[in-house]
């Protein structure tokens, strides 16, 4: 047995299912293990590295466990940056395996050499250079350990060529060493701030529950449902939290933030209690920082130290697991009605709903609404980044978790479509939906050959306004409506495109006709279907709180008045 | 002995000779690249290291880091709890000097142009309680030893003489009674 064949038996014996990747020179030998070893672990060749890694992490949002990623040196560990920073971004569990130079040539600018250990040091959790062939099973483990456990992360194994083609004597058992690593501490809980917490929870009157990433990767949800009944506490979400409480809940205020219902943003303004359970207060959903929760009460609920303080200071501060906090917290919180504050909630519901105009050419908003009537809401569903993730955040209403796929943190287009494959992979009797704009669907569309080789039965829904549409609609508020570098204009035949790769393609072009497109798209299950939406071009996202603005800046319609440039964030 | 030393104060204080703001001590695995992780959550949130002293720890699979860093103090929470998120860390703490021993070692080479000003500068040396560890015609290096403010205010004199250059090791620091630092 050689370094890379023990690899592949670390990996098959820790529950890896998929390996998604791209081969190279300096990854031979471990691609070489793919085939010689006898494991369970299936290979998919992406078409770009960086498919491969948001494969990987569209399998482990869908899941919540991790695949692997396997490329070669020097590009093809670069390419894949961009997908290893959106899953640290978003907390998403990953193992990163990158061929390198053999040892010796290492820093002697050898040919396909990266000095990619360094290079992700700012966007992993943990990374390592592999020096020695014994090591890597206790490696593989500690990967496998630190990516899945505390605050999951992506974790790259950088492996010169020499190290995984060497004689393996070690001990395929071989221990972790991990001595700075405690993730079994957040789930002993500090007794203290979690009485405190349901002291202010048992006072307010006008309580929001904040309920984030964190929460659904606990697995927080039954929990999260006892603690909403019982304040009887409306619950919003993050982007990243849709699903967590389901959002066709009468308590559910749909998401928070930049582009969030009106009543969420709302109640985050007039509340007297926010319960952030696992979410960062992150810059999209708190606005101007010194104005949020102003008027309330902050309890801060997450499994990493360093959130707290950092963009908000809470008045109690929990650190630990959201399902075990939760099980703490839970049997102290007395049952309340708030009826009066749950009335304003509900009329805000009616005073602000979220809507479009059904006149004036076809919109995002309604193949999005349509699609997610006809799936019942039940399907997963994938973005890209842009106007269209936010309108099918609006309208695609999330009731369970791990059914929301979409690139929070880092923003990343062209994320929808190979996320979604990694998602079928995982999910292969579910319906995967990959909303995605013109612009991001054309920066990964490569990998309609992964989708139509493995005949993946995938709705890839272009929604097509042959703009950038979210950076226009910028230009347009806050820029004079000056346009620069928004203009997609060259855009392929989509549907021919499909066609050329082997794949189905639909066009939609009128909103008479997007419910029987729809229907025949989510009927077809030969492979992936692609579903080209021509949509109006000039369409805005509403609400919308400008960034940087606070909360109760938040615009429901388009501004009758010139709008100050946006200075507080991005 | 101080009375005879003149003061001017006609050049200024050199800034990158003086240590300020705050001391961290951290306890971390001994192994290549555990060094470029931490320095990136410093550059990352605008905190200049000014000083760095690395050391094996007692078991060689640790090392001890110590670390004088000086920025916006309102970021020196997140800082060390980000430092602490590192997996090869195994602790970081802020370190003040009423609960720790701080320590420095600073070699200054001084330019000797006469016997007067040779007399001089060894009655600041032993004011200092600092050794000279190199004597030529035209030069002198000598050691001062202490806690950062003793060795500051050595320089400070010192400056009113020809300094030819300046090493300063960076703080270590202990803390004190039976408190592991």
């Amino acid at each position: 047995m050689d370094g890379a064949q023990a690899l592949i038996r670390t990996l098959d014996d820790l529950g890896i299912e998929y390996v998604f990747g791209y081969s190279g020179g300096a990854a031979l030998p471990i691609f070489d293990a793919l085939e010689t070893v006898d494991s369970k672990i299936k290979f998919v060749l992406a078409r770009h590295e960086q498919g491969a890694t948001h494969m990987a992490d569209g399998y482990a949002r869908a899941t919540g466990k991790p695949a692997v990623v396997l490329v070669t040196s020097g590009p093809g560990a670069g390419n894949t940056i961009t997908g290893i920073m959106t899953a640290q971004m978003d907390s998403i569990p990953m193992i990163v395996v990158c061929g390198q130079q053999v040892t010796w040539m290492l820093g002697l600018d050898a040919f396909q050499e990266a000095d990619i250990f360094g290079i992700t040091i700012p966007i992993v959790k943990h990374n390592y250079l592999v020096r020695e062939t014994n090591a890597i099973p206790r490696i593989a483990r500690e990967a496998y350990h630190i990516a899945t456990t505390g605050r999951p992360g992506p974790v790259l194994i950088d492996i010169p060529k020499n190290i995984s083609q060497s004689p393996f004597n070690g001990d395929l058992d071989a221990p972790m060493d991990l001595p700075g690593y405690h993730p079994d501490e957040s789930y002993i809980i500090d007794p203290e701030p979690v009485e405190q917490a349901a002291l202010l929870i048992n006072l307010a009157k006008k309580p929001v529950i904040l309920a984030g990433h964190g929460a659904m990767i606990s697995g927080a949800e039954n929990e999260l449902m006892e603690l909403a009944t019982k304040m009887n506490s409306p619950v919003t979400s993050t982007l990243l939290g849709k699903g967590v409480f389901p959002e066709d809940h009468p308590l559910s205020l749909g998401m928070l933030g930049m582009h969030g219902t009106a009543y969420a943003n709302k109640a985050m303004v007039e509340c007297d209690l926010i319960v952030n359970i696992g979410s960062r207060f992150d810059d999209r959903i708190i606005g101007q920082a010194d104005k949020f929760g102003a008027q309330a009460k902050i309890i801060h609920i997450d499994i990493d130290p360093s959130e707290m303080n950092k963009m908000i200071r809470p008045d109690i501060e929990v650190i630990g697991d959201a399902k075990a906090v939760l099980k703490a917290l839970n049997s102290q919180v007395e049952e309340r009605t708030n009826e009066s504050w749950i009335e304003s909630m509900d009329g805000y519901k009616k005073k602000y709903p979220l809507a479009y105009k059904k006149q004036g050419g076809l919109r995002m908003q309604q193949v999005l609404d349509e699609i997610y009537e006809l799936t019942n809401g039940d399907a997963i569903v994938t973005t890209d980044v842009g106007q269209h993730q936010m309108w099918a955040a609006q309208f695609y209403k999330n009731s369970k978790s791990y059914k929301w796929i979409s690139s929070g943190g880092a923003g990343t287009m062209g994320f929808g479509f190979p996320s979604a494959i990694g998602a079928q992979f995982a999910c292969p009797d579910q319906t995967v939906i990959a909303v995605c704009g013109d612009g991001g669907f054309q920066m990964t569309l490569c990998e309609l050959a992964t989708a139509v080789i493995h005949k993946l039965p995938i709705k890839i829904l272009v929604l097509n306004n042959h703009y950038l549409g979210m950076v226009r609609q910028w230009q347009e508020l806050f820029f004079d409506n000056r346009e620069s570098g928004v203009d997609l204009e060259g855009n392929p035949d989509f549907v021919k495109l499909a066609e050329a790769y082997g794949a189905k393609g639909i066009n939609i072009k009128r909103p008479a006709d997007v419910g029987k497109k729809l229907e025949e798209a989510l009927a077809y299950n030969d492979g992936p279907v692609l579903i080209n939406a021509e949509c109006i071009k000039a369409d805005n996202v509403f609400p919308m709180i400008p960034a940087g603005a606070a909360l109760e800046d938040m615009l429901t319609e388009p501004p009758k008045y010139k709008m100050e440039k946006p200075v507080g964030s991005t | 002995m101080a009375h005879t030393i003149k003061t001017t104060d006609k050049k200024p204080t050199p800034k990158a000779d003086i240590i300020g703001g705050h001391t961290l001590s951290m306890y971390v695995t001994n192994q290549p690249g555990v060094l470029m992780r931490i320095c990136q959550v410093f550059a990352r949130r605008a905190y200049n290291i000014d000083s760095v002293v690395v050391s094996q720890g007692r078991d060689p699979a640790f090392s001890r880091l110590t670390l004088g860093i000086s920025g916006d103090p309102a970021g020196l929470d997140q800082i060390i709890k980000q430092c602490n998120k590192l997996i090869d860390v195994i602790h970081c703490s802020e370190h003040t000097s009423s609960e720790a021993v701080v320590r420095e070692l600073a070699l200054i080479k001084v330019k000797l142009d006469s016997t007067e000003k040779r007399t001089e500068l060894l009655q600041i040396v032993e004011h200092f309680g600092g050794k000279t560890v190199d004597l030529t015609e035209v030069s002198m290096v000598v050691r001062i030893e202490g806690a950062s403010d003793k060795v500051d205010a050595a320089i400070r004199l010192l400056v009113n003489y020809d300094i030819i250059e300046t090493v300063r090791t960076g703080k270590v620091v202990m803390a004190r009674g039976e408190q592991p630092t």
